[in-house]
């Protein structure tokens, strides 16, 4: 039909650069149902969570919440802290994700971080619609991930893994979205204050509570890092988009 | 915990995630102009933020006991060789993936 020549056009543009997470979110989203089908908890759980957090470590920390005691605003505070990641991609997102009319508060409501990283980075070409683009980029993610955490949960107990170190493929898509982000920029400072603050955090903080100091850090860093960094980045990142 | 208490802690969980993906649209709207500021950190922060999305993913990894993080060093660099030399984002991916879990199903 005509009439969704540009829908069609910005999802053709949009799935390749979704595979990954589809590796990914299906191995993910299956180890999450599964664990919340061993934990005891019917399907609809994960079904429900999937779709209405969409923040996969979170979701994982929130079966350990449900198994616990009824601390409703304990839990809102503690995914404040664990999401507190999100507050950075809006900053980062406010001139892409704006103006979009009714898909805007879909794109901030499904903007975990494989989505964000994605609409970030992604070269749209300009014949393809930016809002649809980054819409179907979302809408995709948000259904691997629904669609893998409703099978780990109805069919749980019978998967038997042997796929050790799929997860990787998470890891691998960041490096290459580091790497491309690396590749556009004229001067390297965030990057590698991003690297080493995280690492440093890391170190000091742990596994479990090094990413709220690192944001910090980061934020101090880029503060103090102004006035030399402004003008390289501003120069760099022109024509990259505001299409 | 009844249901309608674990929906009630489901809730909680969905307004804070939601808390911190709305709260700069929020704070800076589209009419008025965006402090500059402000500005600076989105241009600026995502090289960082993916930096951080790097070692966030390799958080459990255990330099000093176990496998000495060697699986993942050696599949990294795969990638980032893949990926200069072909720069087709799915080889550098897959390639990596594919070397990383032959490492640890076999050698580690």
């Amino acid at each position: 039909m005509q009439t969704f020549s540009v829908q069609k056009k910005a999802f053709r543009a949009a799935f390749p650069h979704t595979i990954p997470i589809l590796a990914g979110f299906w191995f993910l989203g299956l180890t999450y149902g599964i664990y919340m089908n061993v934990s005891g908890f019917r399907f609809w759980y994960p079904m429900l969570m999937s779709v209405t957090i969409f923040a996969g470590s979170m979701e994982f920390v929130t079966v350990s919440l449900l198994l616990g005691g009824f601390h409703p605003l304990q839990a809102f505070l503690m995914t404040l802290m664990i999401n507190a990641r999100h507050l950075f991609y809006g900053i980062s997102m406010l001139d892409k994700y704006r103006g979009l009319g009714w898909k805007t508060f879909y794109l901030i409501f499904g903007m975990c971080d494989e989505s964000f990283s994605i609409n970030y980075t992604a070269d749209i070409p300009d014949d393809v619609d930016r809002g649809w683009f980054m819409f179907f980029v979302t809408l995709l993610n948000h259904f691997y991930w629904f669609s893998g955490a409703a099978l780990g949960g109805v069919f749980g107990s019978l998967i038997h893994f042997d796929t050790e170190g799929l997860d990787f493929v998470m890891t691998a898509m960041f490096v290459v979205i580091f790497l491309d982000q690396w590749r556009k920029e004229k001067n390297h400072l965030s990057a590698l204050a991003g690297i080493g603050i995280s690492l440093l955090c890391l170190i000091l903080f742990g596994a479990d509570d090094f990413i709220v100091p690192a944001m910090i850090g980061i934020l101090g860093v880029l503060t103090l890092l102004r006035k030399p960094l402004e003008p390289a980045i501003t120069s760099s990142v022109k024509g990259g988009f505001e299409k | 915990m009844t249901v309608p208490q674990q929906l009630l802690t489901i809730a909680a969980v969905v307004l804070g995630t939601m808390a911190t993906r709305f709260l700069p649209f929020l704070l800076f709207p589209a009419g008025k102009p965006t402090p500059k500021y402000i500005q600076y950190l989105g241009k600026a922060l995502p090289a960082a933020v993916f930096g951080l999305l790097v070692v966030y993913c390799l958080r459990n990894v255990t330099p000093f006991s176990g496998s000495h993080g060697l699986p993942e060093l050696i599949s990294i660099v795969l990638v980032v060789i893949l990926h200069l030399w072909k720069r087709q984002m799915l080889l550098s991916i897959a390639g990596g993936t594919v070397c990383y879990m032959a490492l640890v199903q076999t050698i580690f």
